[in-house]
């Protein structure tokens, strides 16, 4: 069955439900709230990277007129250490609490000391420069080798090497080693007629959401807690705050704003505690905290920087023998670094016999790595990416000639063991060797082309919806996935789809923690794919309730009437669905329904992209002249938004390698806190990014949906490594490939 | 942010009692937008913010072949970009004022701010340099003069006394055989900051044409923008050819101080002077040989 040619809403690119409240700016996101009395937050932070808390004192900000409540940790309640599930990574309660208000340490540069609630936001500011905290100031740690030395300061008093499942005896910088091992790779080795080993370096960079974090909270008297806040996850928010406020789940009410962008750095909670704490203390007044840029860079999510050695060895034929990684990560302050989804990713998209990966965990005195974008998998896969290239190179192969000969098909198994079920990587690979722009001539001098492949897990996880049949066929739909990159739509085709009406029929909504059921946050590349899932399963129900009222009208038994094309009928009785919906009062009163699923078999996606780049050897500049992303999608639900989640990830991979990076000074202040200077590429800095949507259907879910957000970011910077290699003749093996480090690379600087 | 007065200033007298009375504790607005920004971030506290866009002689914007070009300090990039476009003058100034913001920030920030404001990496000041820019202070004792490569005196900093503010830039005319350009190195292509920026003025005469006169200035490679006199010197009696002028590049990246920092490096920011030089060297000469009006 050709299915493309039977959806009707599916594969379309109707308008998105909240596209007028968004162009005319009136969606309202978490600073557009006004409640009335509201007290307005300012946080101070540490302006060391390393330093132990000796005192604070709150006096003076206290007698500033004006000012309504200030909190230190000593106002969190001191919560056992308890490991607690965070879609993409999970998080320790005892370490969040420690980051929400640092209690013994500061951590790093820009870690939260005290909050003040005044009357204004410009006292708040005032109260806070009048809080005196007596830091003795100690060595800071920024690097992850050298945090890994025996010698190095330590930064935790209780963290112990979780050593492949064994707890070490020495206080360390190393939370964890993991490791995963496939055959034989000393064999391997052997048996390979080239190999290529490469140590890689890549800078922390930051998920650029332009919305900064903002948490506004009522802590009322019955000790009920509402928080708005913008998140991508309302029932993360609230288990994290059950946990840190240690309060019964029953009190607290988490309503989801609009969201300006997450991109994996709007799971974790940053404000939302400390609105309650000084909601509460400040006579349960509603208090709104808002951070500012350099808030946001300073103490939110970046993800890890990285050392990454990589060795691969190949016979002469091509296949790859043998693949060996060993990855150190920055956790942060905390642990809890994506290397093991680095390790998940690093040879993805190849079926390799022997494979060998250490990876590391690792703390340094930088905030906390939050999720981003197929955390982990970017770094990863610069790193095995450039040693493919290389590998080809050596060979005499062409680069996607060599991945396609070694691409992992259905049934191959990955280095953890898990085998994979219908993937697309090979109709990737093959869709990029085919295309025009990979047979297009270059020419032009310190021009070149490159390659690289990328690969993503993806997730399911748990989603509710619930729906309600209006009386002229349209349908309420109340979700609980916060909405980033047009889920309302994608989500509302694929009930429309199930019901066989219009899109425009559905009427959805992101509702609170109250109203839905749970839903797991918009992470994962899961919602299109899970919450799409429990619409279907939604959609058909709908449609058994509406069987049993055409049958009550028409006398019959439910299972003989049928539903097709948009009509319920038996024997010769049909009524479309509006207007069988317009018979609901005289058949039983209003059709509802429930779902919530937990769906499993979420497939992978695999990506290949094409990269042509122009160097200017005299400035080190690398401009992108074309850029072409292939991605295997399962099905496009909304092409539109499809493509966009494609070009979005193409457009922060070329950031991460080219132009962005943390800046630290050598007492581990943070000097690039702007978005000046911390440089995301603008529209001027990117070509139009073609895309090129592969669908090899999920088996796994009913209408054959992939997630498709994450793996676009993983192949870029490997791919303009490969192109400037081409260029200029020399390899980079340090992110971001910024023009300082392409001089230095051609010995001009 | 703190609370501060504001006056808009209808005269300089006026402007310049307010001034003087803070002592100090006061900060001349124009545009604002380096200003607001700073006070909003906390980096710089005033107790007075005087406005002078309401002082007439902040706002003239005027030509002339015998004197040349007035720029009030008041005067929004927009407007003097347009009317120096359009009246084909100055090419090598307009240049380096279009590249003060997006077209937001062209519609408030003025030529008179860029100076004021003293970055070491500002687009305007390297301009000015080589144009022979005069700033026209006043203040408490009457009115001065001061050359552009003069006016600045460390990041931030500059030769302003206490109750004076600069009212308006005087260029001179450019002289038959006169070419100038700004040009500057930043890894985006928008909203950055130079990581080093060059400006370059020549003038051309005779057949075959010879240099006789030049100036070669830099941004962000020392705390204040330089005017490096040898690169200018080396050229004069020469031909103007890509070695005359890659030896001025190359005498301009000996000058040069740079740090390393968060925009780039030392090593970087050296070579990219003398690249820059060089490229701003050979749009000047285009311009020179064109007649000024490329």
């Amino acid at each position: 069955m050709n299915e493309k040619e039977t959806y009707r809403v599916i594969g379309t690119r109707p308008l998105r439900p909240d596209g007028a409240d968004k162009v005319t700016g009136r969606a309202l996101y978490g600073a557009d709230l006004r409640l009335p009395g509201m007290l307005y937050g300012a946080v101070l932070r540490s302006p060391h990277a390393h330093a132990r808390i000796l005192s604070i004192d709150t006096s003076a900000a206290e007698a500033l007129p004006g000012v309504k409540a200030v909190v230190t940790a000593a106002d969190l309640p001191d919560v056992e250490a308890k490991v607690a599930s965070l879609g993409e990574g999970s998080v320790n309660t005892r370490y969040q609490s420690w980051n929400i208000l640092a209690r013994e340490k500061a951590l790093y540069y820009g870690h939260a000391v005290a909050v003040v609630a005044a009357a204004s936001v410009h006292i708040a500011q005032e109260a806070v420069k009048l809080i005196r905290v007596n830091y003795e100031v100690l060595p800071p740690v920024l690097d992850v080798l050298q945090a890994m030395q025996a010698d190095a300061p330590i930064l935790l008093r209780d963290l112990r090497t979780d050593e492949l499942g064994e707890k070490g005896s020495a206080l360390t910088n190393v939370a964890a080693h993991h490791q995963t091992k496939k055959g034989d790779v000393e064999r391997g080795f052997q048996e390979a007629a080239v190999t290529v080993e490469r140590e890689f370096h890549t800078a922390t960079v930051h998920q650029g959401y332009i919305e900064p974090q903002n948490a506004t909270a009522l802590y009322n008297q019955d000790g009920r807690i509402t928080i708005w806040c913008s998140t991508q996850g309302s029932f993360g928010v609230r288990d994290q705050l059950k946990d840190i406020l240690d309060v019964p789940v029953a009190q607290i009410k988490v309503v989801p704003m609009e969201i300006g962008g997450g991109f994996g750095g709007k799971n974790n909670v940053y404000l939302e505690p400390l609105a309650a704490l000084l909601s509460k203390k400040s006579g349960h007044k509603p208090v709104r905290l808002t951070m500012n840029h350099a808030d946001v860079l300073s103490a939110t999510g970046p993800t890890s920087g990285s050392v990454i050695r990589v060795k691969m060895g190949a016979r002469k034929d091509g296949r790859i023998t043998a693949a060996q990684a060993w990855l150190a990560y920055e956790a942060g302050a905390f642990p809890g670094s994506p290397v093991t989804s680095g390790m998940g990713v690093i040879f993805g998209p190849y079926a390799i016999e022997n494979v060998l990966l250490d990876g590391y965990d690792v703390v340094v005195n930088k905030p906390p790595a939050a999720a981003y974008r197929a955390p982990g998998g970017t770094n990863a896969a610069f790193a095995a990416e450039v040693v493919i290239d290389e590998l080809a190179e050596k060979l005499g192969m062409d680069p996607l000639d060599l991945r396609l000969l070694n691409a992992a098909k259905e049934g191959d198994r990955k280095a953890d063991g898990v085998a994979y079920g219908r993937i697309g990587c090979v109709e990737v690979l093959e869709a990029a060797r085919n295309h025009p722009h990979y047979r297009a001539p270059l020419p032009g001098k310190f021009r070149g082309r490159g390659v690289a492949a990328g690969s993503w897990g993806n997730y399911g996880g748990k989603s509710s919806a619930s729906a309600s049949v209006n009386s002229d066929g349209s349908v309420n739909l109340v979700e609980g996935s916060v909405d980033i990159g047009g889920s309302r739509a994608s989500i509302s085709m694929q009930l429309a789809e199930t019901l066989q009406i219009p899109v425009e029929s559905i009427r959805p909504q992101v509702a609170d923690t109250d109203t839905v059921g749970y839903t797991e946050g918009t992470y994962g590349s899961r919602t299109t794919f899970a919450t799409g899932w429990a619409v279907y399963e939604l959609g058909r129900r709908l449609i058994g309730l509406l069987c049993e009222r055409a049958a009550q009208l028409w006398d019959v038994e439910p299972g003989q009437v049928t539903y097709e094309g948009g009509v319920f009928s038996c024997g010769g009785q049909r009524l479309s669905f509006a207007e069988l919906a317009g018979k609901m009062d005289e058949t039983g009163g209003a059709v509802v329904a429930s779902v919530s699923v937990q769906p499993e078999t979420w497939g992978p996606a695999f990506a290949a992209h094409i990269v042509d780049v122009e160097v200017d050897p005299e400035t080190g500049k690398v401009d992108i002249l074309r850029y072409t992303a292939v991605q295997d999608v399962g099905k496009a639900v909304h092409p539109a938004y499809v493509e966009g989640q494609i070009q979005g990830g193409v457009a922060q991979g070329v950031g991460w390698g080219l132009s962005e990076g943390y800046y630290y000074d050598a007492q581990g202040r943070l000097a690039n806190a702007s978005l000046l200077d911390y440089r995301m590429p603008t529209s001027l800095d990117l070509p139009a990014i073609e895309t090129v949507i592969v669908e090899v259907p999920n088996p796994g879910h009913p209408y054959g949906v992939r997630g498709v957000g994450e793996v676009p970011i993983v192949p870029p910077p490997a791919a303009i490594a490969n192109a400037i290699y081409r260029a200029v003749g020399v390899r980079l093996t340090t992110l971001p490939m910024s023009p300082a480090r392409v001089l230095e690379a051609l010995g001009k600087a | 942010m703190r609370a501060f007065e504001y006056l808009s200033a209808s005269s300089v007298r006026e402007a310049v009692e307010a001034l003087a009375a803070r002592n100090g504790r006061a900060r001349v607005l124009a545009g604002g937008t380096d200003l607001i920004v700073q006070l909003r971030e906390g980096r710089r506290e005033v107790d007075l913010v005087v406005d002078i866009k309401a002082i007439p002689e902040a706002n003239r914007l005027e030509f002339d072949l015998q004197t040349g070009l007035l720029v009030g300090a008041a005067v929004p990039c927009y407007r003097m970009v347009g009317f120096l476009n359009a009246a084909g003058i100055y090419p090598g100034l307009a240049a380096a004022a279009g590249l003060v913001g997006g077209t937001q920030i062209q519609g408030r920030a003025t030529l008179g701010g860029n100076l004021c404001n003293a970055s070491p990496a500002a687009d305007t000041i390297p301009a000015l340099i080589v144009h022979r820019a005069a700033c026209l202070i006043t203040g408490p004792q009457g009115e001065r003069e001061l050359p552009a490569e003069d006016f600045c005196t460390g990041p931030g900093q500059t030769a302003l006394q206490p109750g004076e503010f600069l009212l308006a830039l005087r260029l001179p005319p450019e002289p038959e055989g006169f070419g100038a350009h700004y040009v500057r190195f930043t890894p985006r292509n928008e909203m950055d900051i130079a990581v080093a920026g060059a400006g370059a003025s020549l003038r051309l005469a005779g057949s075959p044409a010879r240099i006789i006169e030049a100036r070669v200035a830099l941004g962000a490679v020392a705390p204040t923008p330089l005017l490096v006199r040898e690169a200018g010197a080396s050229l004069v009696g020469k031909a103007p050819t890509l070695e005359a002028f890659e030896e001025a590049g190359r005498l301009a990246r000996e000058a040069a101080r740079p740090i390393d920092d968060m925009r780039g490096t030392a090593a970087q920011r050296r070579h990219l002077s003398g690249v820059l030089v060089r490229r701003a060297l050979e749009t000047a000469y285009q311009r020179a040989s064109r007649g000024g009006d490329a």
